[in-house]
């Protein structure tokens, strides 16, 4: 039989598309001989990133990120409730990424994807480790009362490298999210003010205030392949080569994560570095890009 | 630069390890694995028939279950039985059973820091105890960095919630070759010095990083030698499988 002389006979009749789906491996590795990918890019560019912040009006803060074809939506619910007693004067984040049916034709309602529940795991690590929100924060009352808030992230596109959109999305979402103006009514409950100067409450805090964002942590997902290293897969990419290295930075270049989840690949050091490198300019990428979107914001 | 480890133990010293196969009589591989008081029992059932939907029919499938000591299955042992199958998937080679399912169970004993480090290593010894062909093992190690850069080895629970960062390296164990032209390399480094597997947690320098990698492999040697051992004093009883 002999798979190679059977794809060197075809390779010259057959449509590239079809050669695509059937020699997937090797339509790549003739594509990374001359550095370059299917989709034109060369191998250490990550595909055209965009935010739009404010995207789900009813939300305390929201943002909708794209990079390529992968679409994340995050939406931020602020909730006033009881701290632990363990942290008195600190407030609470819940993280949840959600993958539903519409994201992929290989995720079905009664079939959840495996990943959901890792990148939700991932994503409330990095964010919690990375020091950009300062949970002391949110507290409003010492004791009594704290902000919780519900960071939802759904996945609206799977097109490979979700971990480095939830991320975006989350950050973006938390640098548009505006604490909602909240006063003590007569019992000693917390309640919304809806509007200012009524008589006998004092609200807790005067305006609607933004979060301060510590070191904002920034991601990128590479491949390793034989030598190659291909930046920002692709959905396609990831199922054909199958070792993914995800380094996550924040904007003070401290390494928040550096996760390799296995693979038949091994990395040597002169890889991570390549990769870290890599990384590094992606995180001033997503930086302008990130403010880029926040100063259009202000404008409006 | 000194430190005050609790036990007692220098930077780079490991706990006390053990480690027992052919515990279990109806898997057909299982090991016990113990770092000090962090203890994982791991069970391999398989080459079994057929494979999961989603899985590719040409390769044999790894199918990884997570118990916990207590409570329910979340999102951790989610991650963890994810991270695990894919590391195991790296050392087996795949194509020798194609269309068929290996089950790895693990059962949490006790955990007392360095607990995914310890079900790698306990998989690794029960695939070889159930005869699975691999390629090399995997030698997996806790390396955490503390707020003076200071990376110590090992830690213990308490050590790892106080210190800033820890990292779970996974690396393939060190070679002994017979041939002689030395061992193969790679880039001009030794096989064994490329990770499998990479799991951080915590804000560390990128330096302090690379440092954590230096000693996970000084690290990675002692504990392949140490399985070397463990492995050929105890041959595998082979009548199991099937």
């Amino acid at each position: 039989m002999g798979l190679p002389n059977a794809s060197g006979d075809l390779s010259t009749e057959v449509e590239v598309d079809a050669f695509r789906r059937l020699f997937p491996l090797r339509f790549f590795e003739k594509h990374l001989l001359e550095s370059i990918r299917p989709d034109a890019r060369p191998l250490g560019r990550a595909r055209d990133t965009t935010i739009a912040l404010g995207a789900v009006a009813s939300a305390n803060g929201s943002a909708l990120a794209k990079i390529g074809s992968t679409t994340m939506l995050a939406a931020i619910k602020m909730e006033v409730m009881a701290p632990s007693i363990e942290i008195p004067d600190e407030g609470c984040i819940a993280i949840d990424f959600h993958m539903p049916p519409i994201c992929s034709p290989i995720v079905r309602p009664g079939r959840p994807a495996e990943a959901a529940p890792v990148v939700a795991k991932q994503l409330s690590d990095t964010i919690l480790s990375s020091g950009m929100i300062n949970l002391k924060e949110l507290s409003l009352v010492s004791g009594k009362a704290a902000w919780m808030a519900y960071l939802d992230i759904y996945c609206l596109d799977a097109d490979g490298a979700l971990f480095d959109a939830a991320l975006l999305a989350a950050v973006a979402a938390f640098s548009h999210l505006e604490i909602p103006v909240v006063s003590l009514n007569d019992d000693g409950k917390i309640v919304l003010s809806e509007e200012q100067g009524l008589s006998d409450r004092e609200p807790v805090n005067k305006e609607k205030r933004k979060v301060n964002l510590g070191s904002i942590p920034f991601s990128l997902t590479c491949i390793l392949h034989k030598n190659y290293i291909l930046a920002d897969p692709t959905a396609e990419e990831e199922s054909i080569m199958e070792t993914s290295v995800t380094v996550v930075l924040d904007s003070s270049s401290q390494l928040v994560s550096l996760y390799k989840p296995g693979g038949a690949v091994l990395a040597y050091t002169s890889a991570i570095q390549d990769c870290i490198a890599l990384t590094r300019q992606r995180v001033k990428e997503l930086q302008k890009i990130l403010e880029e979107a926040i100063s259009g914001m202000e404008v409006d | 630069m000194e430190v005050d480890r609790e036990d007692g133990r220098s930077q780079n010293q490991l706990r006390p390890l053990a480690c027992s196969r052919s515990i279990l009589h109806r898997a057909h591989g299982s090991a016990s694995w113990s770092q000090g008081d962090t203890k994982v029992l791991a069970a391999v059932y398989g080459p079994r028939a057929g494979t999961k939907k989603n899985e590719n029919p040409e390769k044999a499938c790894i199918e990884v279950i997570w118990k916990p000591k207590t409570g329910q299955i979340g999102k951790l042992e989610k991650e963890y039985e994810m991270i695990l199958k894919r590391t195991l998937q790296s050392i087996c080679i795949l194509t020798v059973n194609p269309n068929t399912t290996t089950s790895v169970m693990i059962q949490v004993v006790n955990d007392d820091g360095a607990l995914l480090p310890s079900a790698i290593n306990a998989a690794c010894m029960a695939l070889v105890d159930a005869g699975i062909p691999m390629r090399h093992l995997a030698v997996a190690i806790c390396c955490c960095v503390a707020r003076s850069g200071l990376v110590i080895l090992d830690p213990t629970k308490l050590e790892e919630q106080k210190m800033k960062a820890f990292a779970y390296l996974v690396f393939p164990n060190s070679v002994h070759s017979v041939l002689p032209k030395g061992p193969p390399s790679v880039q001009g480094e030794p096989i064994e010095n490329g990770i499998i597997t990479s799991f951080t947690h915590g804000t560390m320098s990128v330096d302090d990083y690379f440092y954590c990698l230096e000693r996970g492999r000084a690290a990675s040697t002692k504990l392949s030698d140490f399985l070397r051992r463990n492995l050929q004093q105890q041959p595998t009883n082979s009548s199991k499988a099937g």
